[in-house]
């Protein structure tokens, strides 16, 4: 028997009262739940407040630990940076690993069945975290340049300047988006967070080592290493080659990878 | 309702879903039937759009899943309790969902009161839960928009007899006003006590299916006598199947024909009855007898 057909017999039902076709749910509903999804467990809590607290830590031991000399907004800046560019990271891939790994998404995308939906709002919900976080800590550490000054004495030195910020905060949404890529294309939450510190640790430590040992790479590295491609964001100008290298190593350090792990995303099985 | 039209599933050699067709109609309660790994929640799975099948269509209300515009307002799905952020407490669960539906906030406390969930266990983390409080919790998703069609798979799993005389009530009510129910189960007192229709699994396929009545008159006329070779003979001549199984002979035809029968061939009987008191139990087995994997021990 390989097909069977099964036809109930039919009593005549209570009919439920019709009711009018809902109304699709709209993106800005699905991004606000999934920002209300990043808060909402003690972990992403922590991980979010996390921002904040290192951001005064990091400014706090600025100010205790720098020589005078070299209290001006340039350390502050790389002082709060560098906690940020750590925690933003796991902010990304937990928001999408999570319903995998906690495996919320039976619900989620059976609440709203086009998997791209969702996954698009959680780009949103990273996106502004990303931008807030850095603002936030941005003016953590502006409050700490003056602190520090008037502390010891020292004019304050005001030595990075808005385009700057600015790259430097691009950087860091570049650097979530590699964990939102790792998210998606790994979907389980220790794999894709080991994975991103290999991408962004012993990565860049191999191919700095080949940079300096084999000439042949040395020319090539800013066309093919996409952590070096970044280094011109934190240097503070940007020119037209450089600009062109990004967008060569993001394609495909970044760009194909998220295209494929999105594929899967939509394809995979949810269990 | 709920139509499935020869929905398949293959993972590269194996077959886990084939070609099964059936429809659960409103007003009813159907249970889906079958051992472990029968292909009940990859075919659940494939209705709600979870797992791409490999061919057939399910549809909800006349739509595939995909096409309805805020599905928790059409179909209430239960897939797995034990599937939510173990670092969330119940209450937000819920509150993400209706949030996600655009349901009010008073929605929340009065689903939590409809699966009998305290305030105080609301505010636990889902990690502190019993399995029988995740299901509780999971009922309570499934029901929050108020949906026409339930779908859920092993729901009494983990609930103690009293959870599961609750929920018998509640999916019960819920077909009384026309509302449809699928629910799966691998325990058939479980199904036997609270579906209407029956739709049997094994190994990916419809063994069985029909109203729960239809499937226990099917059970034919159960018979003992001292002198089973002799009746048995006579029913082999009158051309009627049948089977043995502890010293009884369960017969493919109605008693009063086995009585003429036993009559005929002048055998005396010690029990004769129609063999539906032996419950759904025995049909399961039997139907699933060459589909399951430990088989039955004749």
């Amino acid at each position: 028997m390989s097909a069977s057909t099964v036809e109930m017999a039919v009593e005549t039902p209570v009919a439920r009262p019709a009711r009018p076709t809902p109304a699709r749910i709209p993106l800005s509903r699905i991004v606000g739940v999934e920002f209300r999804k990043s808060f909402d467990t003690r972990s992403g809590f922590w991980l979010l407040a996390g921002i904040g607290i290192l951001a005064v830590l990091a400014t706090g031991a600025v100010i205790l630990f720098a020589p005078d000399s070299a209290i001006d907004y340039e350390t502050f800046a790389t002082a709060f940076g560098f906690p940020m560019a750590i925690i933003l990271p796991m902010v990304a891939i937990l928001s999408i690993t999570s319903e995998w790994s906690q495996r919320t998404g039976l619900t989620s995308f059976t609440l709203v069945p086009h998997r791209g939906r969702v996954i698009l709002g959680k780009a949103i919900v990273a996106l502004v975290v990303g931008v807030v976080s850095m603002l936030v800590a941005a003016a953590i550490g502006a409050v700490g340049n003056l602190l520090g000054s008037a502390i010891t004495g020292v004019d304050t030195v005001w030595n990075v300047s808005a385009l700057e910020l600015g790259y430097i905060i691009l950087a860091n949404i570049l650097g979530m988006a590699v964990g939102f890529m790792l998210g998606v294309l790994i979907r389980n939450s220790p794999g894709a967070i080991v994975a991103y510190f290999v991408y962004s640790l012993v990565l860049p430590t191999i191919t700095s080592v080949l940079a300096q040992t084999q000439e042949w790479f040395a020319d090539k590295q800013p066309w093919v290493d996409f952590n070096y491609a970044q280094g011109a964001l934190f240097d503070g100008s940007v020119s037209g080659t450089e600009w062109a290298q990004l967008a060569v190593t993001s394609l495909f350090w970044l760009f194909i990878p998220l295209t494929i792990g999105i594929w899967a995303v939509l394809r995979s099985e949810v269990k | 309702m709920i139509k499935v039209e020869s929905l398949t599933k293959k993972y590269g050699g194996f077959t886990a879903v084939d070609d099964v067709s059936f429809t659960a109609q409103p007003g009813r309660v159907t249970g889906f039937l079958g051992p472990n790994g029968a292909g009940k929640s990859t075919t659940m799975r494939i209705m709600v759009g979870l797992t791409p099948a490999s061919s057939g269509t399910a549809e909800i209300s006349g739509r595939r899943y995909a096409d309805l515009p805020n599905p928790g307002l059409e179909v209430g799905v239960l897939l797995d309790a034990s599937a939510q952020h173990a670092g969330r407490t119940g209450r937000e669960i819920l509150a993400i969902a209706a949030q996600t539906m655009g349901l009010p906030k008073g929605r929340v406390d009065e689903m939590l009161d409809r699966v009998s969930l305290t305030p105080s266990e609301a505010g636990r983390r889902v990690r502190n839960y019993s399995l029988g409080m995740r299901q509780r919790l999971g009922i309570a998703t499934a029901l929050l928009g108020d949906p026409d069609v339930l779908i859920l798979d092993e729901p009494a799993n983990g609930l103690d007899p009293a959870g599961i005389r609750w929920m018998r009530d509640l999916l019960r009510g819920y077909a009384d006003q026309g509302g449809t129910v699928l629910l799966s189960s691998h325990l058939l007192h479980e199904i036997e006590v609270i579906a209407d229709d029956l739709v049997v699994i094994g190994q990916g396929r419809i063994v069985a299916g029909g109203t729960k009545a239809e499937l226990l008159a099917a059970a034919g006329t159960l018979v003992r006598t001292r002198d089973v070779p002799t009746l048995s003979r006579a029913l082999v001549e009158a051309d009627l199947h049948f089977s043995e199984s502890t010293g009884a002979l369960r017969v493919e035809a109605d008693p009063d024909v086995v009585g003429e029968v036993a009559l005929a061939a002048g055998v005396a009987l010690t029990e004769l009855r129609a063999a539906d008191g032996a419950g759904l139990e025995e049909m399961f087995l039997e139907l699933t007898a060459e589909t399951q994997r430990e088989g039955v021990a004749a």
